[in-house]
């Protein structure tokens, strides 16, 4: 271990100071060019103002340096009075001025490269929820919410944590390359953020407004990413994938997307056993419900309350339903209607009534479900 | 009874020495006991923040949860933040203004003495209230020191209503200390000691002063409108009702970026002050150093929305802030010009105080240099809310702030104790802290380039090596920070007899009392030393 430390410590500076660029980025020291025109400049911008830094400091070190080691009483030096020169103030306020004005001058390029508000030719609305996220393709009626999939043992360390460790998510997000892509970011509960530094995109998402971002990727690749505002317990666990993909595999995704979808309509249609549901709702559970319920059902004190047991999960079976799909305002406690599908709904409900001692042994069918989110969908329209 | 007798009796007679018992700390007026009892609080509150902040270290060393749960590291890294900023930090200036500005200016003791023994004893009450929060079912805020809104109304635990009580008191004490500063700086000054004969702390500290009493208020109001949004029925900060999330971020950020000048401002006049002693020289380019500072406290009120550079701002906003925030780095770096012209050509020793104040030129500087690049808006975008930004605030506050105090304190021991201090004892701290502070926060610039967010508790694999680098500093400076506890106790048990005059280079009024200073100093007005005519 000791050793392990010290290897780090020494490849670190000598990485930081000797190495070539590309050991670098291998070692994740510095800001990656990432893969569109804006993240390219982003990166030149860095490194230019990072070397004029560097320049500033060599010689204002420099100077001090030499002072303290030629002007060192234990030297014999003696100390001379001068404490004023108006010329030398105004010269080294200067030189700062213009310097400043050269940093300015590429920056504010390169800001405005980042404001072209041109015709997109994709609207992707992104919403940051507690703590995931959700994509809607604006023009193509297909939504759905991105989890990460990292398996909680990884994180207890049970489990051998793997590459991707937390920035790995059940559905990424599949966009197309060389397309003007314009982002909507807004979110359904506190700040979030959306960072995905090869895009050099990160822009928050705030409840009640919308954001504007816009990108153009040029390769095919997967880019991944974090919400980067605090947003509560698990703001460290709602990472972000994007996925870049050609035009052509784009659209073949987007009919195989709509393809699913229809079939989990079906599937609502079909008649589920108690086994099934409980044997489904159990992922949901663990995916959707147990970051503050915990996984067994006994939430935190003061904070979530306790499914197992709870009045709400014994009692009168509408009431648990309508909770779970409109959420309690003003809580923690989401709206899941949209989040979760039909079958989804119905598994998690029947889950939670039956599990952890909560043995009332009667199953909330799909069909039911499916019949109240269209009752409510028609109050809606009157 | 008795023994409040003997108190205002000893009160009222200007040449007795201290009340004894517990009275004397209670009801005290003197600006020295007042000054020692910020210092000791502050020194708690920073071992205090510095042990929650091992916490989080501990937990970050290696990837994985460990030690505690997401919920429990968020609150730690908001009370860390809440305690270091408003805990050690702000009462460590304080305690030293309270000591050191009577002194320099030649005055008996501070304009208001009563008001100052009130600023003093509201904050172990705010900070009692504070921390009880972290036994509160819901545990303590967990919304990071920012507290933005609606995590920190809507979602927040139960607790925040004690947090606002908490921060309301803080700032009562805040501008009650600041007015005392203010009115002392003003009107007690000795015959002949004129505003641009005033030695810089005090300088620095009469302009922080004023960013108190500008901006303590606005922190006051914003809470007080999280108040209302909680329990009164608002929607200040609630899209739902009508609100705006990100008006709350501006009043914060207006309250939040001059109080980081705050938080560095007294630390420029501090080092002002043993830069020219232990050079030997005086300190070059006086005026423009009172200009500079000024010029830095105005340019604080127009920078704000630096911190918000990706909620959403139209491009003219970026552009202004941006250039706004670009044009501090200017005299910012006039202040460091002159620290080093100072040094050049004179005749150099290196004790403890001395080295404290080197390594605060250096690694100031380089906070600043990050800063500058944080300014850069475009840049910004990645940089924003990573590690990147933590190292920053860091460098400036760590070796900047809270070096600064150390100096300050070393310098000004021997005035307080009449001892000198044990050079070696204050060289190893030194060496420890310089060693550990670098090896904590210098491998966070990487993380934070190569991708990692702030405050979170587990992080992908790729950030592991530098994260354990970071802790195992974190362990050697929070560690090392006990040799600074054991120096100081051990020179105001004993030590070689400090002189009135302790270090060979110092100058200064508050250099010609005896050491130790007297209970009461300057009953008569002070002739100036021929320094200071
Ligand atoms: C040359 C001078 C400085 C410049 C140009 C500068 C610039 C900035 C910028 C642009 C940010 C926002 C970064 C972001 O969140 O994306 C920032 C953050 C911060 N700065 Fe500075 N800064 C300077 C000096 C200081 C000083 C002297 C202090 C305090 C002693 C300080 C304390 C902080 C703190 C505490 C934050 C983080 C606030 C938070 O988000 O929690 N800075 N600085
Ligand atoms: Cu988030």
């Amino acid at each position: 271990m000791g050793l392990r430390i010290i290897k780090t410590i020494g490849s670190g500076v000598g990485l930081a100071l000797l190495a070539p660029a590309s050991l670098r980025a291998e070692w994740g020291l510095n800001l990656t060019p990432g893969v569109t025109d804006v993240s390219r400049s982003v990166y030149d911008l860095h490194m230019t103002i990072f070397w004029i830094c560097v320049a500033i400091a060599l010689v204002v070190f420099g100077v001090m340096f030499w002072s303290i080691f030629h002007h060192r009483k234990s030297r014999g030096a003696k100390a001379h009075h001068f404490h004023e020169n108006t010329l030398v103030e105004v010269i080294w306020t200067l030189i700062p001025v213009l310097i400043l004005v050269g940093m300015a001058v590429p920056a504010t390029a390169t800001l405005i490269k980042m404001y072209d508000p041109s015709e997109a030719e994709l609207d992707v609305q992104i919403t940051g929820y507690q703590w995931k996220w959700r994509y809607d393709y604006l023009d193509h009626e297909l939504s759905f919410f991105s989890n990460m999939s990292t398996p909680r043992g990884q994180i207890t360390n049970v489990a051998e944590k793997q590459e991707n460790y937390l920035l790995e998510v059940d559905r990424h997000l599949v966009l197309p390359v060389d397309t003007k892509i314009r982002f909507l970011l807004t979110a359904n509960d506190v700040i979030h953020s959306w960072w995905v530094p090869a895009l050099a995109v990160k822009k928050d998402a705030i409840p009640g407004f919308i954001n504007e971002a816009w990108t153009i990727i040029d390769e095919p690749g997967i880019y991944r990413g974090q919400c980067a505002e605090l947003c509560g317990q698990d703001h460290g666990f709602m990472p972000i994938v994007v996925e870049a993909v050609s035009k052509e595999d784009f659209d073949v995704w987007l009919m195989a997307a709509r393809a699913e979808k229809e079939a989990q309509v079906q599937a609502a249609e079909r008649s589920w056993t108690l086994d099934e549901l409980m044997q489904q709702g159990e992922q949901v559970y663990l995916q959707a419900c147990a970051a503050c319920h915990l996984p067994s059902g006994e939430g935190v004190p003061g904070a979530f309350p306790a499914l197992k047991g709870s009045p709400v999960a014994l009692g009168d079976v509408s009431a648990h339903i309508d909770i779970v799909l409109n959420g309690k305002a003003g809580t923690a406690m989401q709206a899941f209607r949209d989040q979760l599908s039909t079958v989804q709904l119905a598994a998690v409900i029947t889950y939670e009534r039956n599990a952890w001692g909560n043995s009332l042994g009667e199953a909330v069918s799909p069909a039911q479900i499916s019949r109240l989110l269209q009752s409510a969908d028609g109050e809606g329209e009157q | 009874m008795s023994t409040l007798d003997t108190t205002l009796e000893t009160h009222s007679d200007e040449h007795h020495g201290p009340a004894s018992g517990l009275g004397r700390w209670l009801f005290t007026t003197n600006h020295k006991d007042i000054g020692s009892m910020y210092l000791w609080f502050s020194l708690l509150m920073f071992l205090v923040g510095g042990s929650m902040a091992l916490m989080i270290r501990a937990e970050l060393f290696q990837p994985g949860l460990q030690l505690v749960e997401p919920g429990f590291f968020n609150q730690m890294t908001t009370m860390h933040g809440l305690i270091m900023v408003f805990g050690a930090v702000m009462p460590a200036f304080v305690g030293l203004a309270n000591w050191m500005i009577p002194m320099m200016i030649g005055a008996p003791d501070m304009a208001l003495p009563r008001m100052n023994n009130w600023s003093f004893w509201i904050l172990p009450f705010a900070f009692a209230m504070l921390i009880s929060t972290l036994f509160m079912t819901g545990g303590a805020p967990n919304f990071g020191w920012t507290f933005y809104a609606p995590l920190s109304t809507t979602y927040a635990p139960p607790s925040v209503t004690y947090f606002i009580f908490a921060i309301h008191m803080m700032g009562i004490s805040s501008i009650m200390g600041a007015i005392n500063i203010i009115a002392t700086i003003l009107n007690m000054r000795a015959p002949g000691m004129t505003m641009m004969k005033l030695p810089l702390f005090c300088w620095t500290w009469l302009i922080t002063a004023f960013l108190l009493i500008a901006v303590m208020p606005v922190l006051a109001g914003v809470v007080t409108m999280m108040l209302m949004d909680i329990h009164f029925g608002t929607s200040f900060f609630d899209a739902g009702g009508g609100g705006d999330p990100v008006l709350f971020q501006h009043v914060f950020w207006f309250f939040g970026h001059p109080e980081v000048y705050i938080m560095i401002l007294p630390a420029f006049g501090i080092i002002s002050q043993i830069i020219p002693a232990f050079a030997r020289k005086r300190l070059f380019g006086y005026a423009s150093m009172v200009y500079a500072t000024a010029s830095i406290a105005i340019l604080s009120f127009l920078v704000w929305a630096h911190h918000m550079f990706t909620v959403g701002i139209p491009l003219a906003g970026e552009l202004f802030f941006m250039y706004a925030t670009m044009l501090i780095a200017v005299p910012t770096g006039v202040k460091v010009f002159n620290w080093v012209a100072t040094m050049f050509r004179g005749s150099m020793t290196f004790e403890t105080p001395m080295l404290f104040a080197l390594a605060f030129v250096v690694l100031f500087t380089i906070g600043g240099f990050s800063g500058l690049m944080l300014a850069i808006a475009p840049v910004d975008f990645q940089y924003h809310d990573t590690y990147f930004v933590v190292a920053h605030f860091h460098y400036v506050l760590v070796p900047g702030a809270v070096f600064a105090i150390m100096a300050g304190v070393y310098y000004w021991l021997p005035k307080w104790t009449g001892h000198m201090l044990d050079e070696r004892m204050g060289r190893f701290h030194f060496w420890l802290s310089f060693i550990g502070v670098n090896i904590t926060f210098f491998p966070m610039h990487f993380i934070g380039l190569a991708g990692m967010p702030r405050r979170i508790p587990d992080y992908a694999l790729q950030f592991a090596d530098f994260n354990m680098v970071a802790s195992v500093g974190a362990f050697l400076f929070g560690l090392s920070q006990l040799t600074f506890v054991w120096n100081v106790i051990a020179c105001v048990r004993g030590g070689r007899k400090a002189e009135a005059r302790a270090w060979e280079g110092a100058e200064g009024l508050e250099w010609e009392v005896p050491s130790p200073a007297p209970y009461h100093t300057f009953a008569e007005p002070p002739k100036l030393p021929e320094s200071l005519r």
